[in-house]
């Protein structure tokens, strides 16, 4: 039961999962960490900042 | 000491050719100009913050040292602090990346600013491998051999030996992080005295009559 309680979320134990499309060969999770980094990029140029509004106003 | 003499001294010289280059309000400015209040110019502060904890971390598996990190519960928590910062770091140094090579951020006089942190990049890759190959498990075993045809395929296999834990352990933990932290003060540096890049509409505007400050 101990062991159990340290267990990872998502099941590791295994050979990583890969893409394979013509030459290119990439893994499940370096896709799905340059697919976050892509979102963040384009969150941080949509998104507003806070207090942005206000010292505009200010000036 | 005749005032010409202390004039002629490489302290005096050096310390007014400092304060000319950065005087203390750009060192720690009051104020950034307003187009500075947007979340793409939050990733280069995030890159330094986390390798603050990096560096931190890692002081603290070198006191332990690997039976502490690979048999203890709190050797297990600091590695994979150590590990997610590295995560963090690399997550937001390519996104600070992204936007400075989106803004031209090598505009104004910022070339050295630029080059340093593409450096800084590729500095930062050969860190991570070195730590990759310093964990001491069957992971490390798997990279340092795979890697090895690599460099040797390079022809620099005889002074960089992925198969020496020794050699790799030195450079991860002394001589690349010494090179990291002197090329991030140069950078940081760089930035103060040019001076965060504008966007392309304010380039223009701020060339004739100055950045406008909040």
């Amino acid at each position: 039961m101990g062991p159990l309680l340290y267990a990872a979320l998502l099941p590791l134990n295994h050979p990583g999962h890969y893409i394979h499309w013509h030459f290119i060969e990439i893994s499940v999770a370096n896709t799905i960490v340059i697919g976050l980094m892509l979102l963040t990029f384009v969150a941080a140029l949509v998104l507003p900042f806070p207090g942005r509004r206000r010292r505009k106003e200010n000036q | 000491m005749s005032t010409s003499e202390i004039d002629r001294q490489w302290t005096t010289r050096l310390r007014r050719r400092a304060l000319e280059k950065l005087p203390p309000e750009k060192t720690l400015p009051d104020s950034q100009p307003s187009y500075v209040s947007s979340w793409i110019y939050v990733f280069g502060v995030t890159t330094i913050s986390a390798l603050i904890v990096v560096i931190a971390t890692g002081c603290l598996l070198a006191l332990r040292g690997p039976t502490w990190w690979h048999a203890s519960s709190i050797g297990h928590f600091v590695n994979s602090l150590h590990l997610w910062s590295v995560e963090i770091f690399f997550f937001a140094m390519v996104i600070h990346l992204w936007g400075k090579y989106f803004m031209a951020a090598w505009r104004g006089g910022r070339a050295m600013t630029w080059i340093t942190g593409m450096v800084l990049f590729l500095v930062s890759i050969v860190t991570a491998l070195t730590g990759y190959v310093s964990q001491t498990n069957f992971d490390s075993q798997w990279i340092s051999t795979q890697a090895k045809d690599a460099i040797n395929a390079s022809g620099g296999g005889a002074y960089f030996n992925l198969l020496n834990f020794g050699q790799m352990l030195m450079w991860h933990i002394v001589l690349l992080p010494l090179v990291l932290v002197f090329l991030v003060a140069v950078h940081v540096v760089l930035v103060r005295i040019k001076g965060v890049v504008p966007p392309f509409e304010e380039n223009a505007g701020q060339q004739s009559a100055g950045a406008s400050h909040e």
